[in-house]
């Protein structure tokens, strides 16, 4: 296989997001099967033992998870992936993973539940990955992608930010996301270098020894720690925010969406900008940090927002304290692994500006 | 009135090895854990490999190991210290891994990862402290409990109608193909204690083949948990958990045809 020189090619999310894994320089990656992400775990499996790392199919996603969090503590490139029933299995181990402060890549192709629920796409993980997921307080990074070639691209975005930061970052995608064909290109091989961390598990030769844990059993230990990570989370919050706007200047409503329903939203702008609607989208590419600023400045400006999410309003939530009240904040979902089309995005646009504004 | 005694007036028969940090131990007095901490250690040190050797606490009394134990060390989550040394071993295929467990972490909330480590073969060493007890929350029924015992949570004795039977584990694991060497040993008396040891450094020898895990079960005590004086624990393990924990190999090397 080529490997050597950037390259496009047709392929699933799921697929191009293990390959594009592969060329990051994974050096571990553990895993269990679950629709509709298992073709990440097949693909490694294929790929892995003719290039480089290691493969594992573990018993479940709680043996997964804490084997991320061994090889990461012993300073390895790592990932796992899986799908919501399986994510919230991995929690605990990712509460550990985040107050440890291991660096490394989880990947939830969201499915539609609660419960087994159902394998077509769904955002109704926003709350679990973007507020904490498992106990204590602590944040992932999470990137949003929208196309097959995000898939490939915030593999490396995650891996840069996970390592910066020491901290976990979660790749949000979704079912459908996953097994949809797109074209994507490659970046090379070997691009994202890695080092071996000082502070990692690796046998303490001509060093002091180092320990992996979250445990500090003196409460003014935990709260310095506990400090210290609130610290981190404020300087992501102030450097690593992503988002993507279309035709907000002269807006005067504006879509929220993030992931596949961006991309409906888009066409939705198209067709009410058609009907001389000035429609607008910000689409949050860190769903952790929030783009809190652009959408506040914009809630100054605009007459509303409306999110529109596979959920049953969960981001909706958190546009609602950026706008702070500054304009009414409007929401439709679709749950269960149904798609909201544009057209219906288009309706819900003239259903809210042909409401009257209420005054005080 | 203080006594000075001058070191260099002394020959130095026995000491504490380089590879045990110098924290005070928070083990009661009595406990099994210490003694197995220093043999480990004791291993560690005269094989050389302190460099060389990555180790994985667990959720119990354990769970401080790190503090003590001079080299590189995690601390895993509840049962599944086998499954963070397995993440470990798999990217450092040439460090000697282990991990360090109680009963209740390796044989109740871990049951499925030490299965599967196992089963898979992975190239560690697991130690088993079996106490039969969960001392670290305060001494409630562990799966290893003996019929009859009381704990905070069995206060009228362990029954099998409500509770079922001790989890023989190690048993279970001597069947399993990827397990190289299992044992069941235990630190209660100065004979113990040698051969323990021994089992240490054949676990270590052994990793290095790369043919499977290796299992040292440590039948040992828990005075806090069990309501005893250290003493009292001693004839305990000799008269109660040793009939029903027999000590000596459950599987080794030449059994194995290798």
């Amino acid at each position: 296989m080529e490997t050597k020189k950037s390259e496009v090619r047709l392929m699933k999310g799921n697929e191009a997001l293990a390959e594009a894994a592969i060329r990051a320089g994974l050096d571990a990656y553990f895993g269990y099967p679950i629709t509709p992400q298992s073709e990440i775990l097949e693909y490694f499996t294929e790929q892995i033992p003719k290039r480089r790392g290691v493969v594992l199919q573990a018993e479940s996603e709680v043996a997964s998870i804490n084997m991320v969090y061994g090889a990461a503590g012993a300073g390895a490139r790592v990932m796992t992936s899986s799908s919501s029933p399986g994510m919230s299995l991995m929690q605990e181990g990712i509460s550990y993973i985040a107050a440890a402060e291991l660096p490394c890549l989880l990947v939830n192709v969201v499915r539609g539940g609660p419960g087994l629920g159902t394998i077509q796409p769904s955002q109704g993980d926003y709350f679990q990955a973007t507020k904490g997921g498992g106990h204590g307080d602590y944040r992932l990074i999470v990137l949003a992608p929208s196309s097959v070639q995000e898939m490939c691209d915030f593999v490396f975005d995650a891996f840069k930010l996970a390592e910066k930061y020491r901290n976990p970052a979660m790749i949000l995608s979704d079912g459908a996301l996953g097994q949809m064909m797109e074209k994507v290109e490659f970046p090379e091989e070997g691009s994202l270098p890695h080092i071996v961390p000082d502070w990692a598990t690796t046998g303490k030769k001509g060093r002091e020894r180092n320990f992996i844990t979250s445990l500090h059993m003196e409460p003014e230990k935990m709260e310095e720690i506990n400090l210290h990570l609130q610290k981190k989370y404020k300087t992501i919050e102030e450097n690593e925010v992503r988002y993507e706007t279309l035709d907000v200047e002269d807006a005067e409503i504006v879509l929220v969406a993030f992931g596949l329903p961006a991309r409906i939203c888009q066409k939705a702008v198209e067709l009410a900008r058609e009907k001389g609607i000035k429609a607008g989208l910000v689409r949050p590419i860190t769903l952790f940090p929030f783009p809190k600023k652009i959408l506040s400045d914009l809630s100054k400006k605009i007459d509303h927002f409306l999110v529109i999410e596979l959920n049953a309003g969960q981001m909706v939530e958190d546009v609602m304290l950026a706008a702070n009240g500054n304009c009414p904040v409007h929401f439709k979902g679709r749950m269960g692994g149904m798609i909201i089309q544009p057209e219906d995005v288009l309706e819900e646009i003239e259903k809210i500006i042909q409401q009257p504004i209420l005054q005080e | 009135m203080s006594q000075e005694i001058l070191l260099e007036d002394m020959q130095c028969v026995y000491q504490k090895p380089a590879t045990l940090t110098d924290d005070y131990m928070h083990y009661c007095p009595g406990c099994g854990h210490a003694v197995a901490h220093k043999i480990l250690m004791e291993v560690v040190q005269e094989m050389g490999i302190q460099e060389d050797i990555v180790g994985v606490a667990p959720v119990g009394c354990s769970v401080f190991a790190y503090n003590y134990m001079n080299i590189d060390m995690q601390e895993a989550a509840h049962g599944r210290a086998s499954a963070a040394a397995t993440g470990i071993k798999r990217v450092l295929p040439e460090k000697y891994v282990f991990a360090y467990q109680g009963d209740g972490d390796l044989a109740a909330i871990g049951t499925a990862e030490t299965i599967h480590t196992i089963n898979r073969g992975e190239n560690i060493l697991i130690v088993f402290i079996n106490n039969g007890i969960y001392g670290m929350t305060g001494g409630q029924m562990a799966p290893t409990s003996l019929l009859g015992q009381k704990t905070s949570t069995s206060p009228y004795g362990r029954d099998v109608e409500h509770n079922g039977y001790p989890l023989k584990i190690t048993d279970l694991i001597a069947h399993l193909p990827g397990a190289y060497y299992v044992t069941r040993q235990a630190v209660h008396t100065p004979n113990t204690v040698r051969k323990f040891k021994k089992a240490i450094k054949n676990a270590f020898e052994f990793q290095k083949l790369k043919k499977g895990t290796c299992f040292i079960e440590v039948v040992s005590n828990c005075p806090s948990g069990w309501k005893m004086t250290p003493k009292e624990t001693l004839a305990y393990i000799e008269e109660k958990m040793l009939p029903e924990y027999p000590l000596g190999d459950l599987k080794v090397p030449t059994q194995n045809n290798n």
